[in-house]
């Protein structure tokens, strides 16, 4: 018996270097990225790192952010949702229409646009499925019509306000009081912790290896510090915005949802080997299916942030560069475009890393056509350290 | 045990079995060999339920079953490694053996209970690999052959069939792979191994199967045999029946 072979060890810092030569690099170069950005623009504009331009940023990632989240679920499959942009400006007109021109309650409107997503997203999975096209044509398809049908719907007009201190636009409007904010900082890093015990006590009673316990604890105290610190920031502006919260917590159900649950499992089961999968007894058709009903009911409610921050839909809704940058933003964070690979925290630092870019670049006053070709190449640089540290670590 | 007897199968001219027949038995590993073309990949397929035989039958015990899909010969205890091995590259050791089957409650994974019972199948198999919680990608030929037949035994199979299990590999992991074929035999399970390497076929089977041309061209007791009539079988320079 070799029983010891098969413990995992903590990794020691020798093993831990050896790892990251292999190419096993998580999402410290996005992280390394980001202290960049901070450092460059924070040096050439003083007002980039104020507390009031991170709370701008804070609001002006949501939505897309919430989009990107959607991507990242078809990505994991291999495949790619190009619809994801007008569905989210579908969503917001129709949201808009029934609330405003319709006069419906809100909520009843918002839940109606997000059904009307779902059903978008399950027509195209059924035609990714079952007539068998190719993703990335269905939802070509479905990036120029439902932009028709947007246009269609806002006829003549072409822009609908929303209701200043109506409920949409207060979700965008809406600023966390310190307390609660402290007291959210002290629960999501308490919960962290206790699962972190209950965890490391339930291994060790079934005799599993464990990490090192110094390794546990610091990682619960650089959550809990980025958390005191962001609070710290953005209470000395306006507050924590609910915006985020709400950004936030999608982030962390997915990310449970993807590692804790059978779909989660099957999901990457799915994008890492298909054929496998369907070996196995999984049904491929069915989570392919359901992966596309996410990515369009996330596009549709980053619509609806969207439409929120605005406080209008327009023509531009969901068009422009929203569809690229939410793709882009998933890829920068680390999601490998050949399916099976990624999490949704790739979201939030890809997106943190665009929107930076974005913002830095408008408070230097540079012009768009430098802010493209900016990102581009942050784009391309990601996928290319991903493609080199995935030649590293394959034999 | 299982006893196939009389099987055909054709497809449209091709008569890809004529009258075939094989015994497996518990705790015995037997070796189906042949030339490309000789109908031992139709035989697996007929006994893992992927294709149904025209004419013949299948015993388990003694009694008459009938296999026409997959899922019946997993509910009979068969269960199959193919040769491309159907691991997730980008899953675990634990994620690949579990695929399909795993521990839940309401749906959210029992981490643990698969982790420990991983832990607990690898180590009475002996197959050694650092860190379980690691993607397959990161395993050697060998390790990867090791989880997929470990994959095999999670549904408690009776009988086991191995498609080329030491096609990919090297000297020493070759080596591995078929100390893993004898303990499956010493935990009693009937072992099918279809293999192209006849010194592998003569370092762990008790019995060797020859197919010729969709026919059995002779059967023999491998410590009892040598090499050159079991290569006389394949080609068909001379004929053993039993």
């Amino acid at each position: 018996m070799s029983t010891d072979t098969l413990v995992r060890r903590p990794y020691t810092p020798k093993e831990a270097v050896a790892r990251l030569r292999r190419g096993d690099l998580g999402a410290w170069p996005v992280v390394g990225g980001l202290i960049a950005i901070a450092a460059v623009f924070g040096t050439l504009n003083e007002h980039f790192l104020s507390a009031e331009n991170l709370t701008n940023l804070a609001l002006q990632m949501a939505a897309t952010g919430t989009i990107s989240l959607g991507i990242i679920m078809v990505l994991l499959l291999g495949e790619i949702d190009l619809s994801a942009g007008s569905v989210s400006g579908l969503c917001a007109v129709v949201m808009t229409i029934l609330y405003v021109k319709q006069s419906w309650n809100p909520v009843a409107a918002i839940a109606l646009a997000l059904a009307a997503a779902a059903a978008i997203g399950l027509l195209h999975g059924l035609m990714h499925t079952r007539l068998r096209m190719p993703s990335f044509v269905v939802t070509l398809a479905g990036l120029i019509g439902w932009q028709g049908l947007l246009l269609y719907l806002l006829g003549q007009g072409g822009t609908i306000n929303l209701p200043f201190d109506g409920f949409v636009s207060k979700l965008s409007d809406t600023w966390l009081p310190s307390w609660l904010a402290w007291t959210l900082v002290a629960a999501l890093t308490a919960g962290w912790a206790a699962s972190a015990v209950i965890v490391r006590r339930a291994r060790r009673a079934a005799d599993l290896p464990v990490p090192a316990a110094y390794l546990t604890w610091l990682r619960v105290a650089g959550l809990g510090l980025a958390l005191a610190g962001a609070v710290t920031i953005l209470s000395a502006d306006r507050g924590v915005p609910l915006l985020l919260v709400v950004f936030g917590a999608l982030v962390i159900v997915l990310d449970l949802v993807l590692r804790h649950t059978v779909f989660g499992r099957w999901t990457y089961a799915v994008g890492g080997n298909a054929e496998a999968a369907r070996r196995a007894g999984i049904d491929v058709t069915r989570i392919r299916v359901l992966a596309f009903v996410l990515a369009a009911t996330l596009a549709g409610f980053g619509g609806v942030l969207a439409a929120s921050r605005l406080s209008a839909v327009n023509q531009a809704s969901g068009g422009s560069d929203i569809l690229l940058m939410a793709i882009a933003a998933a890829v920068i964070g680390g999601t490998s475009l050949f399916g099976g690979r990624g999490r949704p925290y790739a979201a939030l630092l890809g997106i943190l890393v665009i929107q930076s870019i974005t913002n830095g670049m408008l408070l230097l006053n540079v012009d768009s056509s430098v802010r493209y070709m900016v990102t581009a190449a942050v784009l391309a640089l990601a996928v290319a350290i991903d493609s080199l540290a995935r030649k590293g670590s394959a034999r | 045990m299982f006893s196939v007897t009389g099987i055909s199968k054709t497809y449209g001219a091709v008569q890809a079995l004529d009258q075939v027949s094989l015994d497996l038995r518990a705790g015995e590993v037997v070796a189906l060999v042949g030339d490309n073309g000789a109908g031992k990949s139709t035989l697996v397929k007929a006994l893992s339920g992927a294709i149904t035989p025209d004419t013949g039958a299948i015993t388990v015990d003694g009694s008459r079953v009938r296999i026409a899909t997959p899922r019946d010969a997993q509910a009979l205890g068969v269960s199959t490694v193919y040769q491309d091995l159907a691991l997730c590259e980008n899953l675990d050791v634990v994620a690949n053996l579990y695929l399909g089957s795993e521990h839940r409650r309401w749906s959210v994974l029992g981490h643990l209970r698969m982790e420990r019972a991983a832990r607990d199948l690898l180590t009475s198999l002996d197959v050694r690999i650092r860190d379980i919680r690691v993607p397959v990608a990161m395993l050697s030929g060998g390790q990867r052959q090791s989880v997929a037949i470990a994959r095999a035994l999670i549904g408690r199979p009776r009988l086991v069939i191995l498609d080329e299990p030491t096609a990919a590999l090297g000297v020493e992991q070759t080596a591995q792979v078929l100390d893993l074929i004898r303990r499956l035999r010493e935990r009693g399970l009937a072992v099918l191994v279809i293999s192209h390497n006849l010194a592998d076929v003569r370092a762990v089977s008790d019995r060797v199967v020859v197919l010729r041309l969709g026919r059995n061209a002779g059967e023999f007791r491998t410590a009892a045999t040598s090499q050159e009539a079991i290569v006389a079988a394949i080609t068909g320079a001379i004929t053993h029946e039993h």
